[in-house]
């Protein structure tokens, strides 16, 4: 079977499109929208499962499947617009190709997501998986203006559109920001940039962690706009301490009047880093979701981050936990149990708090889902728009766990 | 519509909440497009969202169309029903359910008007950051239709980026709820997806969205050029010297004309070719010296000179010529086509230019009001649409400025929707196969196409999609 799907991938996409991975399974590696359309059609006539794959540097490639489609060898910076502050982008563009390319024409793109620096694009979009800068920033929906989508069944969608404001029919572009590649694989993405920020300044507090989240309270009831403000456990803050980090970004007056705010607000005492360390505590930072096989995250509000912590902390552990302390979303890495994990999840949702696998071993997705338990009659809606873009189900994504 | 149907709608929403006689539909057969005028079947008006969720059923036993409608102030035709439909007003349902301060969150029902929410946040010291023109009318159930926009949205965002949950009748009269309110969706983001649907995925009954603190300080300018060019080279200036400022407007000449013609002259230096307005906020200091940036920014482009209000009174001043002036438009002549397309910013000089000669070309009145920030362009024609000559010339005005605006990489709409006003141009901007996903997704919604019938997708421009199992 394997070799007769390789000998039809290669007939498709010749040999440079087509290896085999470590086990054997074939790989596509399409580098055009319409070769990754025809890969996914070709699929859906056969009826053959895919795995989704960029550069397996978050999800692990683990999923079941006939043949992994990755798009590695989408990987072109298609245009920059320095004036408009847009950008076209193949999806399996390397983040830190994408930031350096950016950066030398002036721009930004204001997402530092967990992970590799080397992590793609597509990856980022498709799990929606924003960093810290989500406090000044807005989450990766507010940086995606458009995207062109192969759909499990090879049609190719091109969703929104390259202007920074746009509502020219439905927003289809939402539905992939998030969707886990369970509504199609990314193929393009139209991104909405910033100017290059002229002062970045990171500053850190010490201590333990509620007098910190309280402090985080304060600040933003303060109006202080930090860029980032984010509250890192000692493990991910390489710290013998909880860390609050706040990152100011922007022009220079804005920044500089930010940190003299900064230390009229409460109590803490502020402890600038280097300009020079700042990249490298935040790559740190990234890094550090990578620390265990596990990583969710967990929507709360900005009151709920003490509770939502014990939850965490008693149910799972310590480790790996970072909380934006302004938007209220918790990030841990760690391994667990399955029967925890979905403990954990039951509680949170006792609660209102939305549980968000973002990564994890196949066998704990596919018995977990990346967002489980959907809201009444949520469900079917969302069944009914994966078979939409994927009637042959052909996309091994596990959305919904298998309870 | 047949008495039956009348009489069971009347059974449900009492009778004084349903309006069938042709004078008293008359109100609602346009909304603030002036080309399309349709009288729906009734009207019914629901008090709550049990009684929308009953009415939903009705018509969904019934097979019977409907038009979800907020305060009609629409400008793509979206809120205007044909005779066998239903048109749900939701107007009475204008309660705002809960305001609070800590989480920054507002619960309400979709017809409470825009500036109300504002106000009642404002003893908190918060506010609702999209801010329409119509914003005194318009309804915010009307604002999740359409992804609404205004001013403001330039550094903090259109309505999707406000919404964080939402109650939603489908067309079946089930009712979910999507989101939450911390913004980290259940699922998939179908708050994403149902904000800007035009109506077309079924009736949001509750709507929680985010509110923002007042900025602590706010700076207000007015500068004015001698050309265009030179205005559309200092917004890109701005932006690129990392400045967001918290809007950044445009008026021509035709339009500062208008507005100091008018009862809500603000000042404004008729001589200019174009003002840009230009609002500055956040803390103190740093207002005051990007305010400085920008000064020098707009000097070094050309401006002639620049005026600055701090104080709420003479900021008001500067703003009210620009809030006002689709109203000031309304002297000129009987009817205003408010167009909005949008185009790359660095396309502003150009368009403008192609927008001026269309003008010449077909003898309008054209007055440029627009969003220079987000390249949100509002060219519009002032005519009389008794006059079928200059309605024909300003139809195909119309189509050819829209035409520009695809062609230097722009869309048909930024804020306003596509209603039926547009839906022709949707081909020139989406393919066969992406109107059939936004077709396939409506019937994932709404699997017999009865919300607002006629709207957004032009079907007969669809490549067909599969409708999902268990679908009609």
């Amino acid at each position: 079977m394997s070799d007769v799907i390789f000998g039809r991938l290669r007939a498709l996409l010749g040999t440079s499109g087509v290896e085999r991975d470590a086990d054997g399974l074939p790989r596509a590696t399409p580098d055009t929208p319409d070769a990754l359309s025809l890969v996914c059609r070709l699929a859906h006539e056969e009826g053959w499962k895919i795995r989704v794959e960029g550069h397996a540097s978050w999800l692990s490639p683990d999923a079941p499947g006939d043949l992994a489609v990755s798009t590695r060898a989408l990987d072109q910076v298609l245009s920059v617009g320095p004036a408009d502050l847009v950008a076209t982008v193949q999806a399996g563009t390397p983040m830190e190709t994408l930031r350096r390319r950016l950066a030398d024409e002036g721009m930004w793109l204001a997402l530092d997501p967990p992970g590799r620096p080397e992590r793609s694009l597509g990856s980022v979009v498709a799990t929606a998986t924003a960093g810290p800068l989500r406090h000044g920033f807005g989450p990766v929906r507010d940086h995606v203006l458009g995207c062109t989508v192969a759909t499990g069944d090879g049609r190719l969608v091109k969703a929104g559109g390259r202007v920074v404001k746009n509502v020219a029919g439905y927003d289809l572009t939402k539905l992939q920001v998030g969707g886990f590649g369970g509504f199609g694989i990314i193929a393009e993405v139209h991104l909405r940039l910033r100017a290059l920020p002229r002062a970045d300044v990171t500053l850190l507090a010490r201590g333990p962690r509620d007098t910190l989240s309280a402090a985080a309270r304060d600040l933003v009831g303060a109006q202080l706009l930090p860029g980032a403000l984010e509250l890192l456990s000692p493990a991910l803050g390489a710290d013998a301490d909880w860390v609050l980090a706040a990152r100011f970004v922007g022009t220079d007056a804005a920044v500089q009047a930010d940190v003299r705010r900064l230390g009229s607000v409460g109590e803490l005492a502020w402890t600038p880093l280097p300009a020079d360390r700042t990249a490298a505590f935040w790559g740190l930072v990234a890094r550090g979701s990578l620390g265990g096989p596990i990583t969710l995250r967990l929507g709360v509000l900005g009151g709920g981050i003490d509770d939502t912590l014990d939850i965490v902390a008693h149910d799972l552990d310590e480790g790996l936990v970072s909380a934006g302390a302004g938007v209220g979303m918790i990030r841990w890495t760690g391994d667990a149990p399955v029967e925890r994990l979905r403990a954990v999840r039951r509680a949170a949702a006792a609660r209102e708090i939305p549980m968000t696998l973002e990564r994890a071993p196949w066998p704990v997705r596919r018995a977990l889902g990346h967002f489980g338990a959907y809201r009444e009659g949520v469900g079917q809606l969302v069944g009914r728009l994966r078979d939409t873009f994927d009637p042959g189900q052909c996309l091994s994504v596990a959305l919904e766990g298998a309870e | 519509m047949t008495p039956d149907l009348i009489a069971a709608l009347a059974r449900i929403v009492g009778p004084r909440w349903v309006r069938h006689r042709r004078a008293e539909l008359a109100t609602y057969a346009m909304d603030g497009l002036p080309t399309r005028e349709s009288y729906p079947g009734v009207v019914v008006m629901p008090g709550s969202a049990a009684e929308v969720r009953e009415v939903v059923r009705l018509l969904h036993l019934t097979a019977v169309p409907f038009v979800a409608r907020g305060a009609g102030t629409g400008l793509s035709g979206g809120a205007v029903a044909d005779p066998d439909a239903v048109l749900i007003a939701l107007t009475r349902m204008n309660r705002i359910l809960a305001v609070d301060p800590v989480t920054r969150r507002a619960t309400l029902q979709p017809g409470v008007i825009n500036a109300r929410l504002s106000e009642a946040a404002e003893a908190h010291g918060l506010h609702y950051v999209p801010d329409p023109s119509s914003q005194a009318a318009c309804t915010v159930g009307g604002n999740v239709a359409e992804n609404a926009g205004g001013p403001h949205c330039l550094k903090y965002g259109v309505t999707t980026n406000h919404v964080v949950e939402l109650v939603v009748v489908l067309p079946d009269a089930s009712v979910i709820r999507l989101g939450s309110p911390h913004g980290e969706p259940w699922g998939p983001d179908l708050v994403g997806l149902f904000v800007g649907s035009e109506g077309m995925f079924g009736i949001a009954v509750e709507i929680t969205v985010r509110l923002e603190p007042l900025p602590p300080s706010v700076r207000t300018m007015l500068a004015d050029f001698s050309t265009v060019r030179g205005a559309s080279e200092a917004v890109s200036a701005i932006i690129a010297a990392g400045i967001v400022p918290a809007a950044m407007e445009m008026m021509d000449r035709a339009c500062v004309a208008a507005v100091e013609a008018s009862i809500y002259a603000a000042g404004y230096p008729t001589d200019a070719a174009a003002v840009l307005l230009i609002e500055l906020d956040g803390q103190g200091d740093a207002v005051e010296a990007e305010g400085a940036t920008v000064v020098s920014l707009l000097r070094q482009r050309g401006a002639r000179e620049v005026r600055s209000a701090t104080t709420p009174a003479d900021r008001a001043r500067l703003w009210q010529g620009r809030k006002k002036a689709f109203g000031a438009m309304g002297r000129i002549a009987p009817d205003l086509a408010v167009q909005d397309a949008v185009v790359p910013r660095s396309a502003l000089p150009d368009i403008m230019d192609r927008i001026e000669e269309i003008r010449r070309r077909y003898g309008l009145t054209i007055s440029n009001v627009f969003h220079a920030g987000d390249g949100n362009l509002h060219p519009n024609i002032s005519f009389d649409r008794r006059d079928p000559d200059l309605a024909g010339r300003v139809h195909v005005a119309c189509r050819e400025i829209m035409a520009a605006c695809v062609e230097a990489g722009g869309s048909i709409t930024g804020e306003h929707g596509v209603g039926s006003d547009k839906i022709d141009y949707m081909p020139w901007i989406f393919d066969a196969e992406t109107l059939g996903a936004m077709r396939a997704v409506r019937r994932a919604f709404d699997p017999a196409e009865r919300a607002n019938p006629g709207k957004v997708v032009p079907l007969h421009a669809c490549r067909e999609w599969r409708a999902a199992p268990g679908v009609a």
